[in-house]
């Protein structure tokens, strides 16, 4: 065997794009345990799920457009509402970020080969794929798709006659793929750090999905178990919640809520930390307050553990029980707030260009301190009771899921899609695009703050007339932002095969690991594994980070 | 060099990694079983009184034996895992064996518990149980549930181990690379735990 061979075999002369394995064509994908490849299989199956979650939610919008039926029956748009819900949360925003850039990047700026198990990773892309066929199966499964809202709560869900079983085991299998990409992560980042790599001396971002990571291994397996006894209940009809059977509906409101309230930090962390990773290199300037970063990232996974029950203060709880968890709320919000200070006082004196990924990371903190905040307006007891379950919590979440962790994702994109793909997209284009889906998130969920506050109720098929100014303008707002969102994937989709070849290794002037190996990354990411000596955003001498090992 | 490299990157090995990735599959498991023994701990807080009527039902010596054989099963892996750390290959096989066919036997008592629960009309659903107070529904519903659940766990511990046992003939696992072994033989000690938790919340309240 030549050298040449060797070399190639061991892929470090083409990019992983073009990688031969054991494997090709198609199965070189879809069996492959290159993290970077299965981070690919991530974005595209998110996508599509991110198309179809889009969809429900514009349909939703436009029946909202006249008080009474306008495009659907009521039973439509309950179904309608829960699949939003399933899909986006349990398809999209939970899985987003770690299983599509986590899986990429951490492995790189860590400056290791893989992750800690690749075929586990693998595994986790494939209980992923199942969770989502079963998602679809229950749209389609004669029954009608579940009408419980994502939630599943007892005892509707037991109930209910329409697929609520395979949505169930939807979200079962999909929160066990969550589960494996956190063992994974927390593994990953214990073992396979570079040498010199201490624990300050790893970015942000993978700070944040470390946190996320432990969140995902101690919460998701509540909502696994919970979910699982609401099947087995429906099923074997054995006395579990149902009240009829002397159960207790609101201990599985509990139950929900230890995993669905830290899920959300699951959700916004890592968006918070791509957000701690742009902003220094469009800033050309040192992060300011790493360690208080970092340490908020576990500081937000250990108090947003502790705060479920805030989600049922009108659903019958002792006052002691109220006044700890409203407290908590409060609590949890510092180290949010510590971050977007941190990320504003980087901002401050830096040289800033406004670049895509910029952009979306200045939306993101705009969106986010109004979600965040009316967050701790809804902590606050007497101001819940008024504005539970209407469409100001709607308006609240959608700031913060999408305003925030949805932003990020589309940061993110923009920030890594040239050295993903080693393909530069229309800047120019990406930027209207953006002003575009700004003033139309902004149009589209801001009027649900004020009906909300005026009296809306959430979930609710039909209205009274004086709400229907605000559901116009929200609806026109969906006109805004749905063809926006369409035209910054066709942007990307355009830019993949019709985009300009990029090979410098650091096109934004990034000083994490990823910017100093080729565009696009080869099979094993390092020829070299590189030794680390600085921590990263070091912009005040612009030297590289790293410094390879000569090759003997 | 580069062939060196080679090596280094496809053959990946790292027993302390493995080790922490089944520790924390270990803590997922344990949150799991958490969550109905949080059901089980409110249901009990609120009915006493039906919890013990209902625990007087189940077979205190069945229960007892079975948490016999299933610490004896746990010794047994400890003691294929010290075995092959030993070079005894064959008599790791042995106590892999032995282990299994204690789990069996687990599962075979625990088939006539269930069977004569049933034939006494007592299971989910029966006419029977829902003539009974709410506490003693909710008491045989965690039963059935709690105890299914960690039937299938047994189940699936026995594969993991027939498998182990395959690999330790195939000389996969060896006196120096046993981390497989010492993974299946902490789920199945895992296994054993939740049960310890079980028998005295299920059997010994009356």
């Amino acid at each position: 065997m030549s050298n040449e061979n060797i070399l190639s075999n061991n892929g470090n002369d083409v990019s992983y794009l073009e990688y031969k394995g054991k494997h090709t064509g198609i199965l070189g994908w879809l069996l492959s345990t290159d993290h970077k490849r299965i981070g690919l299989l991530y974005l595209i199956s998110l996508s599509v799920f991110l198309i179809v979650g889009v969809t429900f939610g514009f349909l939703m919008r436009l029946e909202l457009l006249t008080p009474g039926r306008t495009i659907m029956d009521p039973q439509t748009y309950n179904s309608i509402f829960t699949l939003h819900g399933v899909i986006m949360i349990f398809l999209f925003v939970v899985p987003g970020l770690p299983a599509v850039f986590g899986n990429f990047f951490l492995p790189i700026l860590i400056g290791a080969r893989d992750v800690a198990f690749p075929r586990l990773n693998l595994l986790s892309w494939y209980l992923y794929a199942i969770g989502g066929l079963l998602a679809i199966l229950s749209i389609l499964l004669p029954g009608g798709p579940a009408d419980t809202g994502w939630t599943f709560y007892i005892p509707y869900s037991v109930r209910t006659n329409t697929n609520v079983i395979p949505a169930l085991f939807a979200a079962f299998i999909l929160g066990f793929s969550s589960i494996l990409t956190g063992l994974n992560f927390v593994t990953t980042v214990h073992r396979m750090r570079a040498p010199g790599m201490d624990w300050f001396k790893m970015p942000l971002s993978v700070w944040s999905l470390y946190a996320t990571a432990w969140v995902q291994i101690l919460a998701t397996p509540i909502i696994g178990i919970t979910l699982l006894l609401v099947a087995i209940e429906r099923v074997f009809g054995v006395g579990l919640f149902d009240p009829a059977l002397g159960g207790d509906p609101v201990l599985y409101q509990h139950l929900f809520w230890i995993y669905s309230h830290p899920a959300v930090y699951i959700m916004i962390l890592p968006a918070m930390g791509v957000v701690s990773e742009i902003i220094p290199v469009f800033a050309h300037r040192t992060i300011f307050g790493y360690r208080f970063i970092a340490m908020s990232s576990i500081a937000i996974a250990l108090f947003g553990s502790l705060v479920w029950a805030h989600h049922m203060f009108t659903a019958g709880m002792s006052d002691t029980g109220q006044l700890i968890f409203s407290l908590l709320t409060m609590i949890v919000a510092i180290p949010s707030a510590i971050k977007v200070f941190n990320w504003v006082a980087t901002l401050y004196k830096g040289s800033i260009d406004l670049q895509p990924p910029m952009l979306y990371v200045l939306a993101f903190i705009f969106q986010f301190s109004i979600g965040g905040l009316t967050g701790v307006m809804q902590g606050v007891l007497s101001v819940d009771v008024q504005v539970h379950d209407t469409s100001f919590i709607v308006a609240h979440f959608h700031y913060v899921m999408f305003g925030g962790t949805g932003f990020g994702f589309f940061a993110a994109l923009h920030y890594w899609f040239p050295k993903m793909f080693g393909k530069m997209y229309n800047i120019k284009l990406a930027k209207r695009v953006f002003w575009a889906m700004f003033v139309g998130f902004n149009t589209l969920y801001f009027p649900m703050f004020i009906m909300g506050w005026l009296g809306m109720p959430r979930r609710y098929y039909d209205y009274l007339p004086e709400y229907q100014i605000y559901h116009v303008i929200s609806t026109i707002g969906s006109w805004i932002l749905v063809p926006a969102l369409f035209l910054m994937f066709g942007n990307f989709i355009y830019a993949l095969f019709k985009g300009a070849k990029v090979t410098e290794k650091n096109v934004w002037g990034g000083e994490t690991l990823e910017w100093q190996i080729a565009t696009p990354p080869v099979h094993e990411n390092f020829i070299d594994i590189p030794v680390v000596t600085e921590s990263p955003y070091q912009y005040k001498d612009n030297e590289l980070v790293l410094q390879t090992q000569e090759a003997k | 060099m580069s062939v060196q490299h080679t090596a280094a990157a496809h053959i990946h090995r790292d027993d302390v990694a493995s080790r922490m990735g089944m520790w924390l599959f270990l803590f997922t498991e344990l949150l799991l079983f958490g969550g109905m023994f949080i059901l089980y701990s409110v249901y009990r807080f609120t009915h006493p009184e039906e919890f013990h009527l209902a625990a007087k039902e189940l077979n205190t010596v069945i229960g007892t034996f079975n948490t016999a054989i299933l610490l004896t099963s746990s010794l047994t892996m400890a003691l294929s895992i010290a075995a092959i750390q030993r070079k005894q290959k064959t008599l790791s096989i042995i106590f892999q064996l032995l282990t299994i066919v204690l789990a069996l036997g687990f599962m075979v008592n625990k088939y006539f518990e269930w069977g004569a629960k049933f034939h006494h009309g007592i299971y989910p659903g029966s006419e029977t149980l829902l003539s009974k107070p709410s506490g003693e529904i909710l008491f045989f519903g965690l039963y059935y549930v709690m105890t299914g659940l960690h039937g299938l766990h047994v189940v699936i511990g026995v594969v993991i181990i027939a498998f182990m046992t395959v690999f330790t003939m195939r000389d996969v696992i060896t006196h120096d690379n046993y981390v497989k072994l010492e993974s299946a033989g902490l789920y199945w000690h895992l296994v054993d735990i939740i049960w310890i938790f079980l028998f005295p919340l299920f059997y010994l309240i009356t």
